[in-house]
């Protein structure tokens, strides 16, 4: 008898796919329900960030930081601000740094808020994404009030951040932080507590942790693996180091531990913020947001009025920018999805030589293909939304 | 001329209770995305008429008055025939329906066959949808929601298998009425306590097993995988529009009722009032139907609210593995019960 032709079955996830978070385009090849291989096809949303940034001043280019996982555009900011800094050499004020670690703690809770939600909208519990869009509208309006805008918000740049927080600002961010934690619990027991969502995810898209090591993942891939690395407590920036907080740390790799140290996360960061608060108001906490050199930092509107070389510092900065003295630099920051990362080259023009984006959900998409293997179609989208993917910054 | 006469009868039963279940539908669609709305911490519809009261209306002319599109490598007389199969299906159920004493169209004493019969039809509509559509996702939704309909069906027919032994009919007024007169509040000499007496009661855990098949029966979350739309995008309604695709949705939405009307029937007396005294014997029967079919209902729209979708083996598993057993036992265990203390009717 002939051997039968057995033929599997393609079909196409996305781009137009509900759960395809976005743009991805997961070409599947399956055997029944179950998956065979799943190649992912990127690129849907190339914009060329890397090669606009050569022909941008450094301040010109920041915006496009906001643009990349613009679940969390402040996060970026950091990464690239970072790096411009750390070839000036400039030092970034007390108030500054606290202003863009409570920030980029807000931009961590509302990545993950989207992320914990939708992933159980993935396995199809379509409340949570309500309930937790309901919490990241009151931290839009925190960016709005702090910086002008809800969502690209070029708020962080080289030397500080652009404006002080408006006067009660602090305090309502304050008084958002307990009933936020109830939110929190109220998720988890819609979520994590429900057995379905459990089924769903316990065991699902395993990774090992050297499977992590080896495909370069980092942030809560890796944590959800077992190991605590975190980069804030790793390799401290800004003034992450008299901070107290704990890295929740995952004991089997699967979707259920990546959720789960997600909304702890969350919680942690609230707690971060708090200490922000209190810190910001002490007298310490009090003077410049931002470095004083006005090379670098644009000088105050009423400053310009009176002075003629605020007036010329501010035409230098906004029309030919700074000039950064050459070299090389990698800053990396942790990004709500893992090390976001800066590669500057700089040739001691006003334009970066080179910039290179390490984004963390590059390199997690990777897994796709060997954490769907074998697993069913439900799955795909449960592990896709697990590894928390925006494709802003994967296809960049 | 009395043969038209009857025919006459029989047509205008049917057209009054065709309105009138369309009507109803048309607010237990509103009171589903109401609720739904709530637990979201939305306000669900609020725009067309006074709190969006006129919304299904609104639909239902918005599908009517689109262009109906046929995909063009689709089986295009099958793609137009299996939404009405769903829909007429789902519609000729209720004709054994008694919605109150004496009110059914057809009064038959197999009447539980009839509705499993016709309920099991109905997975038709969808293979068929889903393979004339020529289309992988709806292909795929087909081949699950085939595999998904027949095991619940199982368990659904033990179900019910407990109730008629019960019973001792399968009629479904005699079902309604074997629930008046005997059971828990008549043996505890209460007999006004007349909701003691229904088979919710002794049969608590067949009732639980119906309510959770009769989600999956019907395509509700979270057994909604034929239309699971993180994987499958819409199902076999991916290709569907305009009125075949309303068709399918008023005959889903036809079935979600007709299991609520069963639930109601085979478990909460039916149309009987639940204390059997003034003023609620004053309620007409259907009034006490209609509030028992929207409890039930409401139970169907709040699980939708907050349950995550199973995958499709661990659906499989639940059928066979958890729900086949525990009710093939409890048929037993109702049989020995029924045999040992004698309560089983005569005949």
């Amino acid at each position: 008898m002939a051997e039968a032709d057995v033929r599997t079955f393609n079909i196409n996830f996305g781009p137009q796919h509900p759960a395809a978070h976005g743009v991805l385009r997961l070409v599947l090849e399956l055997d029944g329900e179950i998956v065979e291989r799943v190649d992912p096809h990127i690129g849907l949303l190339h914009r060329g960030t890397e090669k606009l940034i050569e022909y941008k001043t450094y301040l010109q280019a920041t915006p496009y930081f906001d643009r990349l996982d613009y679940v969390a555009p402040m996060n970026q900011e950091h990464a690239f601000v970072l790096a411009v800094e750390k070839l000036l050499g400039v030092e970034v004020p007390r108030r500054g740094q606290l202003i863009r670690v409570l920030f980029s703690e807000i931009g961590r809770i509302l990545a993950h808020l989207l992320n914990f939600t939708t992933q159980a909208m993935d396995v199809g519990a379509l409340t949570p994404p309500l309930w937790g869009f309901e919490e990241r509208e009151k931290l839009m309006i925190f960016y709005e009030r702090a910086c002008g805008a809800r969502l690209h918000a070029n708020y962080f740049r080289p030397g500080g951040v652009h404006q002080d927080l408006p006067l009660d600002l602090i305090d309502d961010i304050e008084a958002f932080c307990d009933p936020f934690l109830k939110v929190c619990d109220d998720l988890s027991d819609l979520v994590l507590t429900n057995r379905i969502f459990k089924q769903r995810n316990v065991d699902i898209g395993v990774v090992s942790l050297e499977e992590c090591w080896a495909w370069g993942f980092s942030g809560t891939m890796v944590r959800g693996s077992g190991a605590a690395w975190d980069l804030r407590r790793a390799q401290p920036y800004e003034c992450y180091e008299e901070m107290e907080f704990d890295i929740p740390v995952g004991k089997n790799g699967d979707c259920y531990d990546r959720q789960v140290i997600r909304l702890e996360e969350m919680r942690q960061s609230v707690r971060i913020i708090r200490q922000c608060v209190a810190k910001l108001r002490e007298p310490a906490g009090q003077g410049p947001i931002s470095a004083t050199d006005h090379k670098i930092v644009a000088p105050k509107r009423g400053e310009m009025k009176r002075s003629m070389e605020a007036l010329i510092h501010h035409f230098k900065l906004f029309t030919e920018g700074f000039h950064v003295p050459a070299g090389e630099v990698y800053a990396a920051v942790e990004a709500p999805k893992g090390e976001f990362g800066v590669f500057l080259v700089s040739d001691g023009t006003n334009k970066p030589y080179r910039c290179k984006i390490r984004a963390p959900g590059f390199a997690h998409l990777q897994a796709m293909d060997f954490l769907c293997r074998g697993h069913m179609l439900a799955d795909v989208s449960a592990i896709l939304g697990s590894i928390d993917i925006v494709f802003g910054e994967v296809d960049r | 001329m009395e043969t038209f006469l009857a025919f006459a009868l029989i047509l205008g039963k049917s057209l009054l209770l065709l309105v009138a279940l369309l009507v109803f539908i048309a607010y237990i669609l509103l009171a589903d995305r109401k609720i739904w709305a709530a637990v979201q911490l939305r306000r669900g519809p609020n725009v067309v008429g006074p709190y969006g009261l006129f919304q299904s209306f609104a639909d239902l002319l918005k599908f009517v008055f689109k262009e109906p599109t046929i995909p063009d490598s689709s089986n295009k007389f099958l793609f137009l025939l299996a939404p009405l199969i769903t829909c007429v299906l789902a519609l000729s159920a209720w004709a054994v329906i008694p919605v109150a004493e004496g009110w059914a169209i057809a009064n038959i004493n197999v009447g539980v066959l009839y509705v499993l019969a016709i309920s099991s039809l109905g997975v038709y509509g969808i293979i068929i949808g889903g393979w004339a559509s020529n289309s992988k996702y709806p292909f795929l939704s087909a081949l699950r929601s085939a595999a998904q309909m027949v095991s619940y069906e199982v368990s659904i027919g033990f179900v019910i298998v407990t109730v008629l032994m019960c019973a001792g009919s399968l009629n479904l007024t005699e079902i309604v009425r074997s629930q008046q007169d005997q059971g828990l509040a008549t043996w505890l000499g209460v007999p006004w306590l007349a909701f003691l007496n229904w088979y919710w009661l002794p049969l608590f855990p067949m009732l639980i097993i119906f309510f959770i098949s009769a989600l999956a029966e019907t395509n509700r979350p979270p057994f909604d995988l034929a239309e699971a739309e993180s994987e499958l995008v819409a199902g076999f309604m991916l290709e569907y529009g305009s009125t075949p695709y309303l068709l399918f949705m008023l005959g889903e939405y036809v079935s979600i009722i007709l299991m609520c009307a069963m639930t109601t029937i085979l478990f909460l007396g039916g149309w009987s009032a639940p204390i059997d005294l003034p003023p609620f014997t004053w309620v007409p029967g259907v009034v006490w139907f209609v509030i028992k079919v929207c409890l039930v209902f409401f139970m169907f729209a709040m699980t939708k609210a907050f349950v995550p979708r199973y995958r499709y083996d661990q659906l499989m598993r639940l059928g066979w593995k958890v729900f086949l057993p525990i009710s093939l036992v409890m048929v037993l265990v109702v049989a020995f019960v029924l045999q040992l203390t004698g309560w089983a009717q005569a005949g």
